[in-house]
């Protein structure tokens, strides 16, 4: 693991005015003061209780909402995204095919063999059968939805991935498998995780380093070992103590 | 394809007859619908002339059956301009939103607020009346509405849909997430407005011609039908009765689909 880097936020400030078009409501400040560095071949946790603006922070990091004040820097190009509920992360009204073949199709440089090519390359690296390619994402259970997510977020290879609370919705035997993928694909693919949870177990087995999140500001962080063995902040110990 | 439930059985079989009936009225009709003395005057059902003639001696089958097919025509023509212009207007407003929406929507409202047969005469007496194309124009602008709605409501609640989402980290356009990730998944709530706007349509084509503003001789639809027969009701009344039932048939079976469709999407959900 060398020190490249694939993400950095230096002081990003983030927030929404409430009201419609016509009316102008008060700010309400999301993000403050944001700054940290994902490093290359890292998985970095976030932790923090709901509404603390994780979310939202994943949503800047990717441009969906735009910072006003501060940067998003990244080092690489097209990060992805795998959201929490694999029931609404894939199109009904596609097959798992088509949802892995859209993204190339989107990109626009590969030839229709290529692009089957690649699909079946991604599903056996997700390990699923090919019989899913035909099947519509409703006949599959949690665990292979989630599969088919990641193959749809990778599949465009990106080098960058935003995980959030990937695995929150699925049972605690599928949860250890997605995990175990996902440590398997940072390794296969060279990849970097932003991984985003509330539950510090998961985060534990599965992150290098952590940051801690409260009301919006990073209120500390540091590898896992320090975090969960040395915590500063009492935000930290209190989190820790809900988790055991 | 998902399960048929007995509703949308029942309503594809009737729409099923009765679109056959309309097909071969166009190809065949047992006597020319406007030849005079086709039978005696004003003759109730026999074998010769199934529903009847009319004052002229006019085959009232012959003449249903053209009618229904003008009918249909109309009503799908109606449905066709209100649903296309309506699913454009309400897929840019629901997906983009802002003042666009807030503008389009409001404009939405004041238009449902007049009843719409009302509109429908204001925008025929602005074309002018007595062509049947200005009463399919008028009739598509006045279905525009409610179109719009249905499909801005079913494109705002999946716009932050993560799959939606997804696409468009993946870098694809708003034509492309409009048209190819958003509209196949509103076709739930499309399919039963089309059917129930159909109905309405031809109610609405029965209705305007049946006041004198909608098709005029030589065509002849079911509502100019309609009021004709009204004229020799007590002569005649298996005219306005054949007539009448071949509209709720019509309008029975269409309803019918969208009764099962409906259905079959809570099943789904």
């Amino acid at each position: 693991m060398n020190d490249e880097l694939v993400l950095s936020l230096r002081h990003v400030t983030s927030g929404y005015r409430e009201g419609g078009p016509f009316r102008k409501g008060a700010y309400q400040e999301v993000l403050h003061d944001v700054s940290f560095d994902v490093r290359h071949g890292e998985i970095l946790g976030l932790v923090g209780e709901s509404g603390t603006g994780k979310s939202t922070l994943a949503r800047t990091i990717l441009g969906m909402v735009r910072p006003d004040r501060g940067e998003v820097i990244h080092y690489t190009k097209r990060p992805q995204m795998i959201f929490q509920d694999p029931y609404s992360s894939l199109n009904p009204a596609y097959t798992v095919e088509w949802s892995l073949e859209e993204p190339l199709r989107i990109y626009g440089k590969y030839d229709a063999a290529e692009r089957q090519r690649r699909v079946r390359e991604m599903l056996a690296l997700v390990e699923l059968p090919e019989e899913c390619l035909r099947s519509k994402p409703a006949e599959l259970s949690g665990g292979q939805r989630q599969r088919v997510s990641i193959a749809t977020a990778l599949i465009q290879r990106p080098r960058f991935l935003i995980a959030d609370e990937p695995v929150s919705a699925l049972d605690v035997t599928i949860q250890a498998q997605i995990l175990k993928l996902l440590r398997q694909l940072r390794q296969e693919l060279d990849l970097s995780y932003l991984f985003i949870s509330h539950d510090l177990n998961v985060v534990y087995q599965l992150c290098d380093r952590v940051l801690v999140m409260k009301q919006g500001r990073i209120v500390e962080h540091g590898t896992v070992d320090d975090i969960f063995d040395h915590p500063r902040e009492e935000y930290t110990r209190q989190l820790l103590a809900a988790a055991e | 394809m998902k399960r048929m439930n007995g509703y949308l059985k029942a309503g594809l079989l009737l729409t099923g007859f009765m679109t056959l009936l309309i097909v071969a009225g166009y190809f065949w009709t047992p006597y020319d619908p406007s030849a005079m003395m086709a039978g005696p005057k004003l003759s109730g059902p026999t074998l010769h002339n199934l529903m009847g003639t009319d004052n002229f001696g006019r085959d009232i089958f012959s003449r249903v059956l053209k009618g229904a097919g003008t009918t249909f025509a109309i009503a799908a023509a109606v449905v066709a301009i209100g649903a296309v212009c309506g699913t454009i207007i309400g897929a840019l407003t629901g997906y983009f939103g802002g003042v666009v929406d807030e503008v389009l929507m409001r404009l939405n409202d004041a238009l449902t607020a007049f009843p719409s047969i009302l509109l429908a005469l204001v925008i025929i007496s602005v074309l002018g009346p007595g062509n049947k194309y200005n009463v399919v124009l008028a009739l598509g602008i006045v279905f525009i509405p409610s179109f719009a709605r249905v499909t801005r409501t079913a494109f705002a609640s999946l716009r932050d849909v993560n799959y939606v989402k997804s696409a468009r980290l993946m870098g694809a356009g708003s034509g492309r997430i409009l048209m190819v990730h958003i509209l196949p998944n509103t076709i739930q709530v499309l399919l039963p407005a089309i059917t129930i706007g159909f109905n309405n349509a031809v109610l609405a084509e029965a209705s305007m011609s049946y006041l004198g503003i909608g098709v005029t001789p030589p065509d002849a639809s079911l509502g100019y039908m309609l009021s004709e027969a009204q004229s020799m009701f007590t002569a005649a009344p298996w005219y306005a009765v054949c007539t009448g039932a071949t509209i709720i048939l019509l309008v029975f079976g269409v309803g019918l689909i969208g009764e099962g469709l409906q259905r079959r999407g809570r099943e789904v959900d």
